[in-house]
């Protein structure tokens, strides 16, 4: 039973914990992908260096308000710091639409052009972070750092095996499961939601009926942008910030949301998870695990790991060719590209 | 045509004039680049060994040297190679202190110093396949092998009682040759490597290679990495995880912001860190005192030993003749003969002139072992308290 146990626990530890915070962090960086796709009808290649920007601007409020002494007690300062940011984030997404957008929308462009335009948008963006808090590694995170430490665990349960919970990974979950809810009452209840999706399905129609699209289209960017910035602030505050990180972001996002069926908000999260796990389950060393749940003195000779951890990043691109090819709408229906 | 052939005379004999006064010795370095912030004081190091020479008037009869820098930019072949066939063609030197980094050492020793038959010793290039290229005898270091390194470190972990150990090191060639070195080193010290994974630099989360690492069922973990990169993130996440406690590192992984960004879970952790002990190096930093930026940085004391023994070795064969320093370098560098010092170099240039032997100890304690290079001191660390203390030379 104990061996039973330890074996939970081992896997709780390095695949089920990081790979639930993990998830949650892509799920919130793909939803905000998603939208755009279904709203705008383009694949946003700047969303990661819009994550960057996001938690940037938050990263900096919450220097500011650490040097006054503004704290959050046990969570971090950056939660206090996050609705700055999102306001930010909205402020360069706004600006860009305006001045980039917006003349393709007006000229009824093809997609493609959108998707190249977005590619300069990244750039850009990607200039303008590194310009402001530079190119390294910056830490921001303050307040307790783990819910539950691995000794602790141990301790207190008598295992041999530790589990650790750090508050970033319970901050992520809670906060990504709020947003969610929140995301979903706001596309499925209020006024402007339905607009949204109406605009979505079906735009002539969506005119037709009196939908302001300047004003759809103005809702998108700020939950777009809100998205994101909270992305990337969890990613940041769970790992560590350095703008290139965000910019590889993108691949794994991208996947999340084709997996998932590219303009379906609920596929988002499901492809965020599916993407999570098969990084980390695919990469991991079963052996001690095996250990527990085999017989007594019974060891596997190898480690029992599919892929090396040099194979990380393959994982998502061969999980988004496989489902391009075999169910190119993703899990829930979403639309083709 | 006339005016021509004598312009060239009276060039060429200028040329020998100004040979005869100076002996030339190349400094090839990588004064831009990823070291550009050590190379400075490196080449000051060197230079000082040859004013030291040169103020003697011992040196072949009252003759002196003449530095001549050139860029190796560390990184690029190309560039370096050009830059070392114009030191050795048009600066026409008598021998070389370099190149630095693994990569482009191994560029102009291949291609320009041995076919020429020039004397090169290179201050810090610690790549384990130096050790077996082409070199004709003409290739040296004064920095050790990482393949000593990886030897020493093995027998730090054996010594501690540690048998089966997990090693992950950084994706280059520096990560690769050391992790390679010191696993086999290991092994043959009768040690397990439960798992030997390399991981990338510069990434934001390191669970997945910590998760692998720690599934082997090893009792430590060897790093061999960079202290501000992959190195600290592998650390960090394993002591978050519960996955080790404990830490052998590299000498790439000696760094106060390591103990700065970990904390106080650093405490039990050791490693290897180059270094010697001894009156040579202090005397060397006091001489360097207001001549370079950090008087006692890496590689200052191997770029000073270089040259040194360029100095020497020229001394002991009478010439400046590139092929007659070759067949010096092994005699001065090592026993027997009488020790000779930093800031003792007219000492040794006059026993040397007076037919006698020396044993150039330098700021490093230089020990040229197998194929030319220094068989290298390390010193083994431990954190305690929160600092790093040294436990012993190796």
């Amino acid at each position: 039973m104990e061996d039973i146990l330890n074996a939970i626990v081992l896997l709780s530890n390095f695949v089920i914990v990081p790979g639930l915070a993990y998830g949650a962090q892509l799920a919130l960086g793909a939803l905000g992908v998603t939208l755009i796709y279904a709203v705008l009808r383009f694949s946003n290649f700047a969303h990661g260096d819009l994550m960057a920007f996001g938690t940037m601007a938050v990263i900096l409020v919450t220097w500011t308000f650490q040097s006054v002494g503004i704290s959050a007690g046990p969570v971090p300062t950056a939660l206090l710091a996050l609705p700055f940011g999102i306001l930010a984030a909205i402020g360069i997404s706004l600006l860009f639409d305006r001045s980039v957008y917006k003349f393709y929308r007006t000229k009824k462009s093809p997609p493609v052009v959108f998707v190249i335009a977005s590619v300069g948008v990244m750039f850009m963006l990607n200039g303008i972070v590194r310009f402001i808090i530079g190119p390294g590694d910056q830490n921001f995170s303050d307040g307790g750092r783990f819910l539950i430490k691995a000794r602790e665990f141990k301790e207190m349960t008598g295992l041999n095996e530790g589990l650790a919970i750090k508050t970033s990974q319970g901050i992520t979950i809670i906060v990504a499961f709020l947003v969610m809810i929140a995301l979903f009452w706001f596309l499925q209840k209020s006024r402007t939601g339905k607009a949204m999706r109406a605009y979505s399905d079906n735009e002539d129609l969506a005119l037709l009926s009196g939908i302001n699209p300047d004003r759809v289209v103005l809702y998108t960017w700020i939950i777009a942008a809100a998205l994101a910035t909270i992305a990337g602030t969890l990613y940041g505050l769970d790992k560590s910030f350095k703008p290139f990180t965000y910019f590889q972001l993108l691949l794994p996002i991208f996947a999340a949301a084709i997996v998932g069926g590219i303009g379906n908000p609920l596929g988002a999260i499901a492809g965020g998870f599916v993407i999570a796990f098969s990084e980390v389950t695919v990469t991991y060393a079963y052996k001690k695990f095996l250990i527990y749940l085999g017989p007594e003195g019974w060891a596997p000779d190898g480690l029992v790991q599919l892929l090396s951890t040099d194979y990380k990043f393959a994982v998502s691109f061969v999980i988004l060719v496989l489902v391009l090819l075999i169910r190119p709408t993703g899990i829930f229906k979403g639309k083709v590209i | 045509m006339k005016k021509v052939l004598m312009a060239t005379a009276a060039l060429s004999l200028m040329a020998g004039v100004a040979q005869a006064d100076a002996v030339k010795v190349g400094i090839i370095l990588g004064f831009t680049g990823p070291i550009e912030s050590l190379t400075p004081d490196m080449a000051a190091g060197a230079e000082l060994a040859m004013k030291e020479v040169s103020e003697s008037g011992m040196f072949l009869d009252g003759s002196t040297i003449e530095p001549v820098r050139a860029d190796s930019t560390c990184v690029d072949a190309a560039a370096a190679t050009a830059a070392a066939e114009r030191l050795i063609t048009s600066d026409n030197v008598a021998a070389i202190m370099g190149a630095d980094c693994s990569g482009v050492t191994t560029a102009i020793a291949n291609n320009v110093g041995v076919p020429n038959g020039v004397v090169m010793i290179s201050p810090s290039a610690t790549s384990p396949a130096l050790s077996d290229i082409e070199d004709n005898g003409f290739f040296f270091r004064t920095a050790p092998s990482d393949a000593r390194q990886g030897d020493v470190l093995a027998n730090v972990i054996k010594d501690k009682g540690y048998d089966n150990v997990a090693v992950t090191y950084t994706n280059n060639d520096y990560g690769k040759g050391f992790a390679d070195a010191f696993q086999a080193a290991y092994e043959a010290l009768g040690g397990s490597v439960a798992i030997s994974a390399a991981h990338e630099d510069g990434k934001a989360d390191y669970s997945a290679e910590v998760g692998a690492l720690s599934a082997a069922g090893a009792d430590l973990l060897v790093v061999l990495g960079y202290v501000d990169q992959g190195g600290l993130g592998i650390i960090r996440t394993s002591l978050d995880t519960g996955a080790f406690d404990t830490f052998a590192l590299g000498d790439g992984m000696f760094g106060d912001s390591l103990i700065e960004n970990i904390g106080d879970d650093l405490n039990g952790t050791f490693g290897t860190v180059p270094g010697s002990e001894g009156e040579g190096a202090a005397k060397l930093a006091e001489m360097l005192d207001g001549i370079a930026d950090n008087a006692s940085g890496p590689y200052t004391g191997e770029s000073y030993d270089a040259a040194a023994l360029i100095a020497l070795a020229a001394q002991a064969a009478g010439s400046a003749d590139r092929a007659a320093i070759q067949s010096k370098i092994l005699d001065v560098a090592n026993a027997p003969g009488e020790p000779i010092g930093p800031g003792e170099l007219a000492k040794g240039l006059e026993i040397l002139k007076n037919g006698g032997e020396i044993d150039y100890v330098g700021a490093t304690n230089v020990e040229l072992i197998g194929a030319g290079e220094a068989a290298g001191s390390y010193r083994e660390y431990e954190v305690k308290d929160g600092a790093f203390e040294t436990v012993t030379f190796r």
